[in-house]
């Protein structure tokens, strides 16, 4: 197979796409597509400050890497989350961020929850009782929370996150099985700002996940490969393994189901908005981010619970 | 023979077959790896050679 651009040896081919490229023009074309849909989505602009949520992973490397090859004011931000799972988890996926950050001399703002908050997240989760034996939904639910407050508290325009089209299909392909309205009327490449929500973007919505993993290995970008040891089993990679059995025999299946998603979205015909009625928010007394909650958010009841003694 | 490797599992399949094929004789979704010869990226209509040992990058990853 043959390099559409330049004809020499191919090293990707992107059946959805119909197109094959070499190692260098793939380097090329990754950055040229991302600029195209920040464009396309109104994500942000050249003068905007951006913070990029980097993990350790692929994707949201990837992602920092781009943006910076394209000029943006991207820094980044990583969470110590405190996970060990006998594998030093987080710690290596640090060093790897600290290892890239300084590498390409950007700025990493690092945030470590033990510290912030007392405790990591497997602990938060097993004495806040959240997520039935899985920290999952604490990390979640502390990732968005500080993401937005650092985003916020810093001055960003703008939060960056390495979503990929494989994990916005996995989400839509959840939501569509539960009909769950509010959240499809909520998922798209760009959720403006509001009153205390930073806006958030996701500018590698319509890559394949194998493409993020390509983009690395081309570009060098070392990645922490081990998957985190709580993921073993989700929900997410199992319907992210539907989906690509699906694409196998139906090349394009995943991102027609995305893009056709968002374009029935965006005309309004998916649902009749105003019947689903929007969540009235105020200011949670403690940190004072957006809740739908009476008292304290989500969030500061979690923390409150996990500094209970017992 | 050619030796496929995915994490911590082998696979063997014969010589002379291409990448596509071989991912489909071990039931390995050809879309959940990236393939790779001494490092460098290889496409499904890649043929397999003697000996070689062809390494998967697996690349699902996520939570919750």
């Amino acid at each position: 197979m043959k390099c559409r651009k330049c004809g020499g040896k191919a090293s990707i081919n992107m059946r959805q796409h119909r197109l094959a490229l070499c190692k260098e023009h793939y380097i090329e074309w990754v950055p040229e597509q991302t600029e195209r849909f920040i464009k396309k989505y109104g994500m942000f602009t050249q003068s905007e400050k951006i913070l990029v949520a980097v993990s350790g992973g692929k994707d949201s490397l990837a992602l920092w890497d781009i943006l910076n090859r394209l000029g943006y004011h991207a820094d980044g931000l990583y969470l110590g989350l405190g996970i060990d799972g006998g594998i030093n988890y987080s710690h290596e996926s640090q060093r790897l961020t600290e290892k890239f950050a300084n590498k390409n001399n950007l700025i990493l703002h690092v945030v470590d929850i033990e510290k912030e908050y007392g405790q990591p997240i497997p602990v938060l989760s097993e004495i806040s009782h959240r997520g039935h034996g899985k920290p999952c939904a604490v990390c979640g639910l502390t990732k968005r929370h500080e993401m937005n407050r650092i985003a916020r508290d810093l001055g960003y325009a703008v939060l960056a996150t390495g979503h990929n089209l494989d994990d916005e299909a996995a989400v839509l392909f959840g939501n569509t099985l539960n009909w769950a309205s509010e959240y499809l009327l909520r998922q798209g490449p760009v959720l403006p700002e509001s009153e205390g929500l930073a806006r958030k973007v996701k500018p590698l919505c319509r890559f394949y996940e194998r493409e993020m993993t390509a983009y690395c290995l081309s570009r060098g970008i070392e990645y922490i490969y081990e998957e985190c040891p709580f993921a073993e089993g989700s929900q997410s990679i199992y319907y992210k393994e539907l989906l690509n059995q699906l694409e196998t025999t139906r090349p394009g299946a995943k991102l027609t189901f995305y893009l056709r998603f968002l374009e029935a979205r965006k005309s309004g015909n998916l649902f009749i908005e105003h019947e689903v009625g929007r969540a009235h928010l105020h200011p949670c007394p403690k940190c004072g981010q957006p809740t739908s909650t009476s008292d304290l958010c989500s969030f500061c009841r979690m923390i409150e619970k996990a500094n209970v003694p017992v | 023979m050619v030796k496929l490797v995915l994490r911590d599992k082998e696979y063997e399949v014969n010589a002379g077959t291409n990448l596509i094929s071989a991912l489909k004789k071990c039931s390995i979704v050809p879309e959940s790896v990236i393939a790779t010869r001494d490092g460098e990226m290889i496409v499904e209509d890649e043929v397999l050679n003697e000996g070689e040992v062809i390494k998967l990058i697996a690349v699902i990853s996520g939570g919750s």
